[in-house]
């Protein structure tokens, strides 16, 4: 996304209103802070917090770079076909994640999702974990990080270091102060903020292209084609915009893909751990599978709709698809509106680089420094760590914010990442589940292979030996190939080490429950509202219903 | 024991943000200039999306007001939501 002329023309206003967002976003971190005592409030905001809250931090932490200009990205380049990464490839993912895992999560009152690794499995397995992870949020952050500089640079006229400093010192300012709390709070803040600028961008832009029919007409006679409005026509070949068919969207993207995001990356899992009881942590994700259905109405239509006004955007010369949503803001909205869509967008890029950072500081604590290093310091200890961590992380952002600059397309490199590290996590999370026979050393070696095969086929692809079509495919393929391999090794090392005994698989396992755990039901919770079953199953048919338009 | 100090509610900060934001769109809409209305295809985009922040900044103050937390309690029984 190299920057164009596109300068916003903001005024005082505009500056004012992100101004007061900054002061409260601190103000946010230094009210935190009197509620840290413990690491556990630091790293798991004291496991308290109400379902709706964590619900609308668990969408908001993946509400950054990706989502927003990434999506809108897609939108432009191969039309309606984005929704499958919402209607397919999150929202199943989200609810299984509720309704199955989060008990098996919540339950065992672990701190993380490589603690749980540790106690079904083995510390190695844990230690790969947690590296793996770290290295990936450290690179992530960084990607958010560039991509707010780049912004910051080409809307407002920022320099590029300046905008990494500024930003980067705000987010370390109010993690470091209130751990996650901070983090959470701002991402439910932020959650409404960047609605209140994108909404006024879609409603404008189907104003100017006449609505619903006129947007439809008109991407029909773009380079899109026929074929940007429809979901899956044509995915018996690979004849359609995305160039994949049904089956890499079906097993790639819904199944492997997006289980391995959704249910094993614990920079959004985190935010479930920190609900107040079963109940909460369960519908944490099924709380935030609503506001994601709805989501590609503030992404999807704003990309469409650039695609249709701007005719040389994704061509040589012409704008990037990455900035089909500046320039609709450019285009229509004056100083005022303006300063809330410049807000938000800084918001939820800050929000995304949190939830890496605060994940980051979490894994290394107690993962990689205190079952690995340090077991023995007294709690406090661990919460000074926990704060050096986030420096280390932040300064880690920004070192690594300039790897991003090599792709055109930050969604693309998102999804190869997510495919070396999620996907091979979540076939041997998802084996260990229900085969307790499965051994200690088949989680390690499963998980390291996977992810080996997960790297030798994208490295492979990038040298033209295979031939995936379009780096999408190549990410679905990726991680298909990644699940399988963890898989049989997995199975195959099981078969020759010895399984561990029943007494320490607990609570960890499917079918073997702990009677020790207490029921942590609160007055309420029966009520068929806070039913993870009925809330998850009315986002699935949802979804499935929103198709239906659009097939 | 001592008590940890209770997180403050969010709902009251998201809810008096949206009420300055929606106070300052308002009157910038209701005093923009032709220029400001023309780029917007003629709609007073500032007036409505600060009349619709104002709303929303409203039940949010509303909400915590009628559903306080409860007191802090090491139980943690509260009804929100």
């Amino acid at each position: 996304m190299a920057a164009q002329d596109l300068r916003l023309d903001v005024n005082a206003l505009d500056y004012a209103i992100l101004a007061l967002y900054f002061l409260v976003v601190l103000g946010i971190g230094f009210a935190a802070r009197r509620a840290v005592r413990t690491s556990l409030d630091f790293f798991l905001s004291g496991r308290a917090l109400p379902a709706w809250i964590t619900g609308l931090a668990f969408v908001s932490a993946n509400l950054g770079a990706t989502e927003i200009l990434g999506m809108a990205a897609n939108g432009a380049q191969y039309g309606l076909m984005t929704v499958h990464y919402y209607w397919i490839g999150a929202v199943p993912a989200m609810v299984f994640l509720g309704i199955v895992m989060m008990p098996f999560y919540y339950r065992s009152k672990v701190h993380s999702v490589p603690e749980f690794m540790r106690r079904r499995f083995n510390g190695a397995t844990q230690l790969f974990n947690a590296s793996t992870f770290a290295i990936a949020q450290i690179l992530i952050a960084g990607i958010n990080l560039y991509a707010l500089a780049l912004i910051m640079e080409s809307l407002l006229g920022w320099p590029l270091w300046l905008s990494i400093v500024v930003s980067a010192a705000i987010v370390l300012a109010y993690i470091t102060l209130g751990g996650l709390s901070s983090a959470i709070y701002n991402e439910v803040m932020q959650f409404f903020v960047i609605l209140a600028g994108l909404v006024p961008i879609v409603v404008l832009g189907l104003v100017r292209v006449g609505g619903f029919s006129g947007l439809g007409e008109k991407v029909r006679q773009s380079v899109l084609g026929d074929g940007g409005l429809h979901t899956w026509a044509h995915t018996a070949g690979t004849d359609n915009p995305l160039n994949a068919n049904w089956i890499g969207i079906v097993f790639g993207l819904g199944f492997v893909l997006s289980f391995g995001y959704w249910t094993t990356n614990f920079a959004e899992v985190q935010r479930a751990l920190s609900a107040r009881n079963t109940n909460a942590a369960r519908l944490t994700p099924i709380v935030a599978a609503y506001p994601k259905l709805v989501i590609p109405v503030v992404t999807v239509i704003p990309g469409l709709v650039a695609l249709v006004l701007f005719n040389n955007i994704g061509k040589n010369g012409g704008p990037t698809y990455n900035q089909a949503i500046p320039l609709l803001m450019d285009t229509f909205l004056p100083n005022g509106v303006l300063g809330i869509a410049v807000t938000g967008l800084l918001a939820s890029f800050m929000a995304g680089m949190a939830a890496n950072i605060s994940g980051f500081n979490t894994v290394f604590t107690y993962d990689i420094w205190k079952s690995h290093i340090q077991g023995d310091r007294p709690d406090e200890w661990y919460v000074r760590l926990g704060r050096i961590a986030t420096v280390v992380g932040v300064l880690g952002g920004i070192g690594t914010a300039f790897i991003a600059a090599g792709f055109n397309n930050i969604m693309n490199y998102l999804q190869s990442l997510f495919s070396f590290f999620n996907a091979p996590l979540f076939a041997t999370f998802i084996i260990g589940l229900f085969w307790r026979r499965m051994t200690a050393w088949a989680g390690f070696w499963g998980l390291a292979s996977g992810t080996a095969a997960a790297f030798a086929s994208y490295i492979l692809f990038k040298a033209g030996v295979v031939d995936f079509g379009t780096e999408l495919n190549a990410s679905f393929w990726g991680a298909g190939i990644a699940f399988v391999v963890d898989a049989v090794v997995s199975v195959v090392v099981t078969l020759v080490t010895t399984p561990k005994p029943e007494a320490e698989l607990r609570g960890l396992v499917y079918g073997l429950s702990d009677a020790s755990i207490a029921d942590d039901a609160l007055a309420g919770d029966a009520a068929w509202y806070r039913s993870p079953v009925v809330l998850g199953a009315g986002a699935v048919v949802l979804a499935a219903a929103f198709y239906l338009p659009f097939i | 024991m001592a008590a940890p100090q209770r997180l403050f509610d969010i709902r009251r900060v998201i809810g008096g943000l949206f009420l300055v934001y929606g106070v300052v769109l308002t009157v910038t809409g209701l005093f923009d200039g032709s220029q400001a209305v023309q780029k917007a295809e003629g709609v007073r985009i500032n007036l409505w999306t600060g009349i619709g922040m104002l709303v929303i900044g409203g039940v949010f103050l509303v909400w915590e007001r009628l559903r306080p937390t409860a007191a802090p309690a090491p139980s943690q029984e509260d009804a929100d939501e």
